[in-house]
């Protein structure tokens, strides 16, 4: 027996948004909306009684405190298990911990890991449906979907906007730092030229090697961040993307950080010079005066906050497409 | 011992220049006679073997498993890894040495090819080329040699220090046998669990550069040139498991030049690229890993340009608990035994139009030779009887389900097969019919 015969992929997880088709996108993205205008009274119903384990492998703040109140502002029991307070620690193997999860009537697991691929594992042992949030330096799905919302909701002309093949036609989204290990980088880069979008890589060698290109159609990489900002501010709608430099994953790899600071921070003068009017983002954690200067982080341009605004408004869309939920016949695509 | 007859079969025999219609007579474990079909009608047999529409070929010799035993028999052990063997048509299998404990001494060569161990095909191995496979100081050769030691390798990590690795080449050199190497520079590869490039990235894994094989080769290369020039003697270096497109450009040019360069490639090198790991397939992960499908035309080139001389399968097995783990902290390596023959022939006979002699002969003859088995890899009167027979015609599909193997880590699991094993006869006794 191989891996691949242990088990499908149960519906409703979200792996990857290279399995999500435009329509499943827009699904999710119009699901989000009704959830939100419905009373909390009402959307308490959906998942009410309901089994969510949030499974951590790696600290997180935003991404966990979004998906458990997204889950339970659906009514739904959440359970968070973390790498530091169970049987993980005492070795316990992914599959192990899943199965057991499962034998205690998990009905979907929410997984942030260290290593890239460990969803697929999980979903593949469990049957369950697994949402990614976050693996490794692979892909943070839903981080992607909530940077779409964001850009959707804040780009001028974007309101009320259907989401298809087209929507983001005319926007460049420039994406800088140290995307080698960024899964939100890929996510991005993989979700938004499939709307349309014009995605710009920008960083150092070191942390955008030129395999980055090969994510897709609609990619390109430019190691200048002055003319990729000015380039974007020029063609139309520009957003801007700032990535910490992971300092964990560098493995051995040194930084002159007061170049790079030179180079790739968007500070104030930068912004207002080259694209003052692009829309500026960030997943967070941000390290102010490193890749971002603290005055942008701030500014009136930054859609930082609305970020993670739109990041509950998205899980609890998830969780509900995860369970199958009733009522959201174009959510359970 | 009994006495086969093999009838009515097309024998391919490289290294006797056979490729035709021959019966073969095998008796007291040796080959008896190899005649014209029809003169040995009157001779008798205890079994007599009907090959009619089959190939009847020299058994195939891998210079390249990984039995497990001891210290992990709960992945493969001797008996059970020599039975897949003799189900995918090897006779001789090298057992290489990264056991635990690490196979570095004649005490634990001579057990473990005591006959007691079980094999059912012909066992030999390499020791360790270094104490513990440490990279840091030679072991015995002489002694080990003395013991059944056909060549010595650390597989599964490289001899790094230029010093102990000149040391190693100039030990072997003087008992003319082969320093195997896994070439890879660890330095670069912390961390890496698959090839680097596009996919890797896409993956978000890390990539093990296609210089950290080519240096390593380099590096080798030229201590040949070294020690030929400075010591006068003439080592002999195997390059195991070539996985880039340029380790295999120094080694072409080192055998220009004249260097006893040898190298293997492995089926999944030939046959597979780094797309295979798909969804994060562990089955798909090995070292060297699989490669883009530049390096993966290459080794095709290097095989059917005579660059290659030999195919080795690497034979990995590991228990599905140790592969049912996240990518990176999967264990490398697949089982290879079972699928070798059929991949070459799928691949390089009936895709590259390589002659099925010639597939033999980089299974039989030329392994046999790097190690220096006399009387293996050939059908000559009074080699030993070790034989091959298979329908060259059959398309079939690889279950691992069904496998000899006590592991099922394969990413061929399903894949079509051309050439099906119907018997392989070890010293004259019938270890597999299929």
């Amino acid at each position: 027996m191989t891996i691949l015969d242990t088990g499908t992929i149960a519906a409703g997880s979200l792996l990857t948004v290279a399995s999500l088709t435009v329509a499943e996108v827009a699904a999710i993205l119009a699901a989000t909306d009704r959830l939100e205008r419905m009373a909390a009274a009402e959307r308490a119903k959906i998942l009410e009684g309901r089994r969510i384990a949030l499974l951590f492998y790696e600290s997180s703040t935003r991404t966990r405190t979004s998906f458990e109140l997204a889950a339970k502002s659906l009514g739904a029991m959440t359970t968070l298990v973390s790498d530091k307070s169970s049987s993980i620690e005492k070795g316990e193997s992914l599959k192990d911990t899943g199965l057991t999860l499962r034998a205690l009537g998990a009905e979907c697991i929410v997984l942030r890991h260290a290593n890239s691929g460990a969803p697929y594992l999980l979903a593949k042992m469990t049957g369950l449906p697994v949402l990614n949030a976050g693996d490794g330096m692979h892909e943070h799905p839903s981080q992607a979907l909530l940077d779409l919302r964001t850009m959707l909701t804040r780009l001028p002309g974007m309101g009320g906007r259907l989401v298809n093949a087209k929507t983001l036609e005319g926007v460049t989204v420039v994406i800088t730092g140290d995307i080698l290990h960024s899964r939100v980088a890929r996510s991005n880069a993989m979700l938004l030229p499939r709307l349309g979008a014009r995605v710009v890589l920008c960083g150092p060698k070191e942390l955008l090697p030129e395999d980055a290109s090969g994510l897709g159609a609609g990619v390109e990489i430019e190691r200048d961040f002055d003319k990729a900002l000015k380039q974007a501010g020029s063609r139309g709608k520009a957003v801007v993307m700032m990535l910490r430099i992971q300092r964990e994953r560098l493995a051995g790899l040194e930084l002159d950080l007061g170049e790079y600071i030179s180079r790739y921070q968007l500070d104030e003068e930068r912004l207002r010079s080259r694209a003052p009017e692009a829309l500026v983002m960030h997943p967070g954690p941000m390290i102010r005066g490193l890749e971002i200067g603290g005055e942008v982080a701030d500014g009136p341009n930054s859609a930082i906050e609305d970020q993670v605004r739109h990041g509950l408004g998205v899980r609890t869309a998830l969780l509900v497409r995860a369970l199958g939920a009733g009522g959201f016949e174009s959510v359970t695509v | 011992m009994s006495d086969i007859l093999i009838l009515n079969g097309w024998l391919v025999d490289p290294a006797g220049g056979v490729d035709g219609e021959r019966d073969l007579l095998l008796r007291h474990g040796r080959v008896a006679a190899v005649e014209m079909p029809g003169v040995l009608r009157a001779a008798k047999a205890k079994e007599t073997i009907d090959a009619k529409g089959m190939i009847v070929a020299p058994g195939l010799v891998d210079v390249h498993v990984h039995l497990r035993e001891p210290g992990q028999t709960y992945k493969e052990s001797i008996k059970t890894g020599t039975a897949a063997a003799a189900a995918g048509g090897f006779t001789s299998v090298v057992a290489m040495p990264n056991t635990l404990p690490v196979n570095d001494s004649v005490e634990r060569l001579g057990w473990m090819l005591d006959a007691a161990r079980g094999a059912c095909v012909k066992l030999f191995a390499m020791p360790a080329a270094t104490f513990g496979s440490n990279g840091e100081e030679i072991t015995d050769y002489h002694e080990l040699q003395r013991a059944g030691a056909v060549g010595f390798t650390d597989d599964g990590k490289p001899v790094l220090h230029d010093r102990v690795m000149r040391a190693a080449l100039v030990a072997a050199a003087g008992i003319s046998v082969p320093v195997s190497q896994h070439a890879e520079d660890t330095r670069l590869t912390g961390g890496c669990s698959m090839n680097a490039g596009p996919v890797a990235f896409r993956l978000g894994l890390r990539g093990m550069t296609v210089e950290a094989e080519s240096k390593i080769v380099e590096r080798d290369i030229r201590l040949l040139k070294d020690i030929e020039r400075q010591d006068g003697l003439r080592p002999h270096l195997h390059v195991q498991h070539v996985s880039t497109a340029k380790a295999m450009s120094l080694i072409r040019a080192a055998k220009a030049e004249g260097l006893h360069v040898t190298c293997e490639v492995a089926p999944h090198h030939f046959t597979l690229t780094d797309e295979a790991i798909g969804d994060y397939d562990t089955n798909a992960k090995m070292n060297p890993p699989l490669r883009n499908d530049a390096d993966r035309l290459a080794m095709i080139a290097g095989l059917m340009d005579g660059t290659v001389d030999c195919i080795a399968t690497d034979h990995a097995p590991h228990a599905l608990f140790e592969k049912e783990q996240e990518f990176e902290r999967a264990p490398n390596g697949i089982t290879g035994l079972e699928t070798a023959l059929g991949l070459a022939l799928r691949v390089l006979h009936k895709g590259n139009g390589m002659p099925i002699s010639r597939v033999i002969e980089l299974m039989s003859a030329q392994p046999a030779g790097i190690v220096s088995l006399e009387g293996r890899g050939t059908l000559k009167v009074d080699s030993f009887a070790d034989v091959v027979v298979f329908d060259p015609a059959t398309e079939w599909s690889f279950e691992a389900a069904k496998s000899r193997s006590k592991s099922r880590n394969t990413p061929f699991d399903g894949a079509s097969m051309l050439g099906r094993v119907a018997a392989t006869i070890s010293e004259g006794r019938v270890v597999f019919k299929g």
